[in-house]
């Protein structure tokens, strides 16, 4: 017990030490936890082999974060992404599977230990890069898009080599396997297809498939409404969890990827209303498990074969990520990734990932890859997984400042100056380009979004590819000749600075802002902008509007009502704005909080009714003579 | 004939008067009736809309509290979009050639305020002139405005019961063509007191 305690003491203690430091400095979380895994393991030695045991353990965090992956995504959307998950997914394996193979054979290995070693190396980290992806906020760009589909990709390629392995035995090697005990450990587990021909398992596999979901949208939904009626959070945590590791076992019974299995479970339930539920309760274990993982990759670098071949190790490391990244350097290309998506894709896959210790740990069971040439293998591996971190600070400090320069001839070559540039063409956006093409004035519409650049050409929406927060594109666009510049971007700090650096540039020219809240309006205000919209304050009111028309109230009432509601909000925005102090959060800015609370009295105040010699803003207007008189009495 | 009353009240919260007409209004049946604050509260009229309930029926109410010696706004406003050169008048301009053209009109003033030696200075008919040289133009036939005086005086209580029961006389002839049209043409105004004398079957 003791043991278990002091480990596991061990092991938070290094992480909680570790990984906020690592934050602080700018690292990332996931070289905070490899680093505190390195000093818990080889530096210090409080932890010895047992590390791979828990490793094992610890890998149930990529299922984890599968299922995570998968909450977020709707079926349509992942419909919409089968060409890019099979082709970049398939190209990059198979390619780089070839290239490491090509390299091994010209080292001197046979065919069959140089394509298993091609398909060690061909899988990257599913759990740093989704992670450092997810904490940097890119999952959702263009490249961040790309990467997920191949990690996907590789997450399924998984089963076909692990069949695939034991045909590439080396005899001279079973034969030494033979001899020894039988250490399988696969051949211990349980399988619902052991024993079947191949049919019967393709069947067994589709009906599993099939199960989880045709189960996970018919039968979850009054699973958790019943087990929801029971109103304790644990049970639900406890189901969530149930759900999760009894999809991973089916799978892992029928011979599929448990990630699979639970990343198709998770993309079932995207729609439904338990899904941020399940969400913030699957989060925290799989934050852990992951974090129990890297720790594990750190302190199980065995600094011994290190040091006794450093030169070679190091640069078969570096070596491998410079192949790794050159194949998908080739594929960003040929898939017309641009400017930083292209360096994300690039960098970030360029390692090797976990699976590759599974796979080498088969391989090696297998009799397929010689037991020391999979030592410094392994070494390989953690050490191109320890030096991911660094590829992503090289990118953020190194590619995307110098790509500001670079990109220049990346963007868009802009042919056409408009009257009118629209930084953004979004949901916001979009709607502003119609109504002035509509009437006939040019405009230059700039977007982010390689993705939705493409997609507003397919319904003839001239739109160009490029970062309106950087003053060289503004410039391109036009913003010298331009009459009015309009920013509907769906990112505050960004459009703030368009709106200052415009304003700079042009001190005449009209710029239309999007404002997320009242706070950003003053921001933008500052900045410049002239006619300031907050993105969401109209269709509220319209909201409103319909609210009150339900409750009965004339439609001219309710109009009246909601244009009174907005221009005394008009009235109170204009009165903060003065109170208001960049510098003093508003909570504690006392004139502010004194100035809202007035508001709301006022407020109250001008949507009343008439009473007695108070005209209510609202019936002030069409108040019948006498009226007053009557309201007195 | 089809009759279509647009009703026009832009405070009818604090309508008694007109909030009963209106009810009455709903209430004959295979009358159309059109609330114009209600259906356009942002005054965004459709005019294709509204000119194909013209062409719809035969005879158009104008249903309105006179407010500053005139129609409320969105009356003006649907004057000014709905009769369109080409439609109601001009060149081919003639399709409403021959529907009728009714004011039910309430005033707060009582009677005596109007005419030459009245407050008001001028007769209730006399100011609603624009609306009957609209009506002209259109080659509609202007019948009396239907009227009720001091609508907002509580103690005419007896007059506005006779007048809404009125309203709803006046419209059933209308559908009916029972309404003597000349008859009424040859009057000033139309009120609760003289509506039964204009309707073929009753007499006062």
């Amino acid at each position: 017990m003791s043991g278990f305690l002091f480990q596991a003491f061990v092991y938070l203690a290094a992480a909680v030490i570790a990984v906020p430091i690592a934050k602080r400095l700018g690292l990332g979380s996931v070289l905070g936890y490899l680093i505190a895994g390195i000093v818990i393991g080889p530096v210090v030695g409080l932890v010895g082999s047992e590390t791979q045991d828990i490793q094992h353990f610890a890998e149930f965090g990529v299922v984890m974060m599968l299922f995570l992956v998968g909450l977020e995504l709707e079926p349509r959307q992942l419909w919409g992404m089968r060409n890019k998950l099979l082709g970049l997914g398939g190209l990059q394996v198979t390619g780089t599977a070839l290239a490491v193979m090509g390299v091994c054979m010209l080292l001197g290995l046979s065919w069959s230990v140089a394509l298993a070693v091609g398909l060690v190396f061909s899988l990257s980290s599913t759990a740093i890069v989704l992670q450092t992806l997810g904490e940097k906020g890119l999952m959702k760009s263009d490249g961040g898009q790309a990467s997920f589909s191949v990690l996907l990709f590789q997450d399924i390629a998984v089963i076909p080599m692990l069949a695939l392995v034991p045909l590439l035995a080396l005899p001279e090697l079973l034969d030494a396997l033979h001899h020894g005990a039988d250490g399988g450990g696969h051949a211990t587990e349980l399988s619902l297809v052991e024993g079947l021909v191949g049919w019967q398992v393709a069947g067994v596999t589709v009906l599993a498939i099939a199960a989880v979901i045709i189960g996970g949208h018919f039968l979850t939904r009054p699973l958790f409404r019943f087990i929801a009626s029971a109103e304790l959070r644990e049970v639900f945590i406890a189901t969530a969890l149930l759900l999760v590791i009894g999809i991973a076992l089916l799978m892992t019974l029928v011979g599929l990827s448990p990630a699979l299995g639970t990343f198709l479970a998770g993309v079932v339930l995207a729609n439904s209303e338990y899904r941020h539920e399940l969400e913030s309760d699957i989060e925290p274990f799989k934050g852990l498990l992951l974090g129990l993982f890297f720790i594990t990759v750190g302190a199980g670098i065995n600094f011994g074969i290190l040091f006794g071949d450093f030169g070679t190790i190091i640069g078969m490391t570096l070596g491998l990520m410079l192949l790794k990244a050159a194949v998908f350097w080739c594929l960003a290309v040929a898939f017309k990734l641009r400017g930083s998506d292209k360096w994300l894709f690039t960098l970030g896959l360029a390692q090797a990932g976990e699976f590759g210790f599974v796979l080498l740990s088969f391989t090696v069971q297998n009799g397929v890859i010689p037991a020391d040439l999979s030592q410094s293998l392994l070494l390989v591996v953690a050490l191109s997984m320890l030096l991911t971190p660094l590829l992503f600070i090289i990118f953020d400090k190194v590619i995307l400042p110098r790509l500001t320069e670079i990109q220049v001839r990346e963007v868009d070559e802009i042919d056409t100056k408009g009257a009118a540039i629209i930084a953004g063409t979004g949901r916001f956006g979009q709607i502003v380009n119609r109504m002035l093409r509509g009437n006939g004035y040019e405009t230059v519409v700039l977007d982010l979004s390689a993705e939705t650049v493409d997609n507003m050409a397919k319904f003839g929406i001239k739109t160009f590819f490029g970062d309106a927060s950087r003053p060289d594109l503004l410039d391109a666009a036009g913003i010298r000749e331009a009459n009015l510049l309009v920013v509907t971007i769906d990112d505050r700090e960004r459009t703030t600075e368009i709106v200052k650096h415009a304003r700079m540039e042009r001190p005449d020219i009209h710029i239309v802002a999007r404002a997320r809240d009242r706070i950003h309006v003053y921001e933008l205000y500052n900045a410049g902008a002239n006619d300031i919209i907050r993105e969401t304050f109209d269709s509220a009111v319209r909201a409103g509007r319909s609210a009150l028309e339900a409750f009965g109230i004339h439609p001219y009432e309710a109009e009246k009502i909601s244009a009174a509601f907005q221009k005394n909000d008009r009235q109170i925005l204009y009165n903060l704005a003065r109170i208001y102090d960049p510098d003093i959060p508003v909570t504690e800015n006392a004139a502010y909080i004194a100035g809202v609370r007035e508001a709301g009295e006022k407020e109250r105040e001008a949507l009343t009714r008439s009473r007695g010699r108070n005209k209510g803003a609202v019936d002030r207007a069409w108040l019948p003579p006498g009226k007053i008189l009557d309201l007195e009495e | 004939m089809k009759v279509l009353v647009l009703y026009a009240h832009p405070a009818q919260q604090h309508s008694r008067v007109n909030t009963a007409l209106a009810t009455v209004a709903k209430g004959v049946s295979d009358v159309s009736f059109v609330d114009l604050y209600a259906t356009y509260p942002r005054l965004d009229l459709n005019v294709d809309v509204e000119q194909q309930r013209l062409l719809d029926h035969d005879a158009i109410v104008f249903q309105f509290p006179l407010m500053w010696y005139s129609t409320p706004p969105i009356i003006k406003e649907w004057q000014d979009l709905v009769l369109e050169y080409g439609f109601a008048y001009g060149h081919h301009g003639e399709k409403l050639k021959g529907k009728l053209w009714l004011s039910a009109v309430t005033a707060g003033t009582p009677e005596s305020g109007y005419g030459p030696k009245g407050h008001n200075r001028f007769e209730l008919r006399e100011l609603l002139a624009p609306l009957e040289a609209t009506a002209n133009l259109c080659q509609m036939p202007y019948v009396p405005p239907y009227t009720l005086f001091a609508a907002l005086k509580s103690e005419n209580a007896a007059n506005v019961e006779k007048h809404i029961a009125g309203y709803r006389l006046l419209l059933e002839a209308l559908r009916d063509d029972t309404f003597d049209l000349d008859k009424a043409c040859a009057q000033q105004l139309i009120t609760g007191d003289t509506i039964k004398g204009l309707i073929e079957g009753k007499t006062t």
